[in-house]
């Protein structure tokens, strides 16, 4: 494949680009950072990328800027056939809580940011025969808690977007995938409790690609998370208001 | 920056391999290698596997930074072997992306699971230090963050005495940020493995010298319960790595199977009866024959690695990992005082290591000198086990030998002082690039006076 990704220089998406430059996929990265970039563009190269491994700038929050940069991604892998979106803005609830702007930048871009760049990437894909769409939500997105809605909020609204993507494009060989990973074990979430089925980024990347591959439109990371999720969404509401959670 | 702007890390428990001595930090796992700005002091740390208080914090609640998290590649030329890589890289790492394109790593001690920054800070020797010596030998350059926030190269040529006292020297000139080494060409992944038991000690070091001419990696272990005409018996094994002939139609070793110790084991596992037929039951299962295999890498570096978390064997307690060199100009006397008191005082666990180790480096405090090291566990039964390595020590220091910081947790600093000749130069250095001591831990209170 050749794959255009966002946010590839930490954590997950490290990972992730990691374990598809060592199978052999080529890789164009997207970001903010670009000394960032650079070095983890050196990192896959010498971990076994087949090409040189190009970058180009990218903020989800700034869509004017979204057009040039698939372009670029277009140009450095000859043809992109999969955008991977790994990257994403966190911040603690009370964090967001007190401070608006960080909330509104929050929503901006893993809501409206992820959501139009992933809209041309798919509208760009299908007017060539196909490729793959993927990007990360959270199972903070399959039911608000009290404790990080507002986060949650942002990837509630990406996974439905994502899920009525893959309805309308997979008839024109876009695939779409959406990774809703539960903890993950990465400097996104240091200093954050630990609990229980914590994940380590490196299994991310495995299960990732595995779904990928296998064309899913939906993947709990670690699995253990899938079953953790139909349990909490089947809560009664009584229960979820009484519970610390 | 990757710090989180009002995120503090958690508390949590902190310790080294051998699970003593136990204290609290507050853990931080920056991708960026860059230093806190309120000049707060800290400890590097890597993987864990320093077994004594190398990696923890000087006070408890201490900020202790771990490097795992910056682990990039920054460069790799297939021509020469030559690896620039983030200090936070594991050995693993190194292993799993370079033996299948013919590289190894130039040095490495028994576990991979080391950061490479680690090989440095500790100055790592391997079963191959008779003939290449240590880790330090093959590092081109570092770069340091030194106290003050800045980079600073160094390497055998630049800054040599910075890079002279940073080799060896257990993180505390500053934070190793990047590491250039050269990487060893093998033609296999597999390794021609002979093993012969010996009946005595002289013959195991007779064996030892024997081989090194030789052999590029030899080692033995000892029976460290057997005393008398017995002292000294064990199992000497030399390795090479297999060539492509050799190796024939054998593909890639397959990864072991994932096994771990799932819980503490209890006090009373590890009693002098079942060490004591554990023992004679690993000499036997290898007999006296001389013997000629092919074994996977993994299986002659790694074997502890193939159980994870085996340091909960020792309980809750866990134990103290005691290893020393004797010079050779010393004679194989010292190394039959230590097994005798050893046995007498049947503290010691499973088996002894035994390796001859080739000249020193120029690092001022590397470990390895020439002669013959011995490494043991002691399972951790307080002021005893305690008493008994300061005792070892007197005779470590009676005979002009030393011991590795890496494994120690209770070594007096008067003692240290004692073994180390080149101490003064080490410090002096440190206080030239670090007058505040920010870079200290556990060990730079214990052994050089630092405010905790």
């Amino acid at each position: 494949m050749n794959v255009a990704i966002v946010g590839a220089t930490r954590g997950m998406g490290r990972a992730l680009a990691r374990r598809l430059a060592e199978r052999g996929d080529a890789l164009f990265l997207l970001g903010r950072d670009e000394a960032e970039m650079d070095l983890s563009a050196r990192d896959l190269e010498a971990r076994g990328a087949p090409a040189s491994v190009g970058q180009a700038r990218l903020d989800l929050g700034e869509p004017d800027g979204f057009a040039a940069a698939l372009d670029a991604a277009d140009r450095g892998l000859s043809r992109m056939d999969a955008l991977v979106v790994t990257g994403g803005l966190f911040a603690r609830q009370e964090e967001l809580a007190a401070d608006p702007a960080r909330l509104a930048a929050l929503l901006h871009g893993n809501f409206t940011g992820t959501v139009l760049l992933c809209q041309q990437a798919a509208e760009r894909l299908a007017g060539r025969g196909g490729g793959l769409v993927c990007a990360f939500g959270s199972v903070a997105g399959d039911r608000a808690r009290r404790g990080n809605y507002l986060y949650g909020a942002s990837k509630a609204g990406l996974a439905a977007f994502l899920d009525g993507l893959d309805l309308a494009y997979r008839g024109r060989g876009v695939r779409v995938l959406c990774v809703k990973p539960g903890f993950v074990r990465t400097s996104m979430t240091d200093g954050l409790p630990v609990p229980p089925f914590a994940g380590e980024p490196e299994a991310v990347a495995r299960r990732v690609v595995a779904a990928m591959d296998a064309g899913c439109h939906q993947v709990y990371v670690p699995g253990a998370w899938r079953v953790v999720m139909l349990l909490i969404r089947a809560l009664p509401r009584a229960v979820l208001r009484r519970v610390q959670f | 920056m990757t710090r989180v702007p009002g995120r503090v890390p958690a508390m949590e428990d902190v310790a080294g391999w051998g699970r003593h001595p136990v204290t609290r930090g507050r853990v931080e796992r920056p991708e960026d290698l860059s230093l806190p700005e309120d000049g707060e002091p800290l400890v590097p740390r890597g993987l864990g596997r320093a077994y004594g208080d190398a990696a923890l914090p000087a006070a408890p609640g201490g900020l202790v930074l771990e490097s795992t998290r910056a682990d990039r590649i920054r460069s790799f030329e297939p021509a020469t072997g030559r690896l620039h890589c983030e200090a936070g890289l594991s050995l693993a790492e190194v292993l799993r992306l370079f033996v299948p394109r013919g590289w190894f790593p130039p040095v490495t001690p028994g576990t991979k699971f080391v950061t490479v920054g680690a090989c440095v800070a500790c100055d790592v020797h391997g079963k191959n230090h008779h003939r290449d010596g240590s880790f330090g030998n093959y590092v081109d350059r570092l770069t340091l963050r030194t106290a003050s926030g800045r980079l600073v190269e160094c390497g055998p040529d630049r800054e040599r005495e910075l890079f002279l006292a940073t080799v060896g020297g257990m993180g505390l000139t500053g934070l190793i940020v990047d590491v250039t080494l050269r990487l060893r060409r093998i033609e296999s992944p597999w390794i021609v493995l002979e093993t012969q038991g010996v009946a005595g000690l002289d013959a195991m070091l007779e064996g030892l010298r024997l081989s090194a001419t030789h052999w590029p990696y030899t080692v033995g272990w000892i029976d460290c319960l057997a005393r008398g005409r017995d002292l000294g018996r064990g199992i000497l094994m030399r390795g090479r790595h297999a060539t492509q002939v050799e190796a024939g139609t054998r593909g890639r070793p397959r990864p072991a199977l994932p096994l771990r110790v799932p819980f503490d084991a209890p006090e009373w596992l590890l009693n002098p009866l079942f060490m004591r037929w554990f023992n004679r039951l690993y000499a036997w299962s290898h007999g006296t024959a001389l013997k000629r295999r092919i074994v996977s890498h993994d299986a002659f570096f790694y074997p502890l690695d193939a159980v994870g978390q085996w340091n909960r064997l020792y309980g809750r307690r866990g134990f103290l990992q005691y290893q020393c060199v004797l010079p050779r100009a010393a004679g194989p006397r010292p190394v039959a005082v230590l097994l005798e008191r050893l046995a007498v005082a049947g503290a010691a666990s499973f088996l002894a290591v035994i390796k001859d180790c080739g000249p020193a480096s120029d690092a001022y405090l590397s470990f390895p000198i020439e002669g013959t090291t011995l490494a043991l566990d002691l399972p951790n039964r307080g002021a005893v086990t305690e008493a008994l390595v300061h005792d070892l020590n007197a005779t470590v220091i009676e005979y002009g030998g030393r011991v590795y910081l890496a494994k120690d947790a209770v070594t007096r600093a008067e003692d240290f002082a004692r073994m180390m000749p080149r101490l003064g130069e080490w410090r002096a250095v440190r206080d030239h690039w670090d007058p505040e001591h920010r870079f200290r831990s556990a060990l730079s209170v214990r052994l050089f006076g630092d405010r905790a």
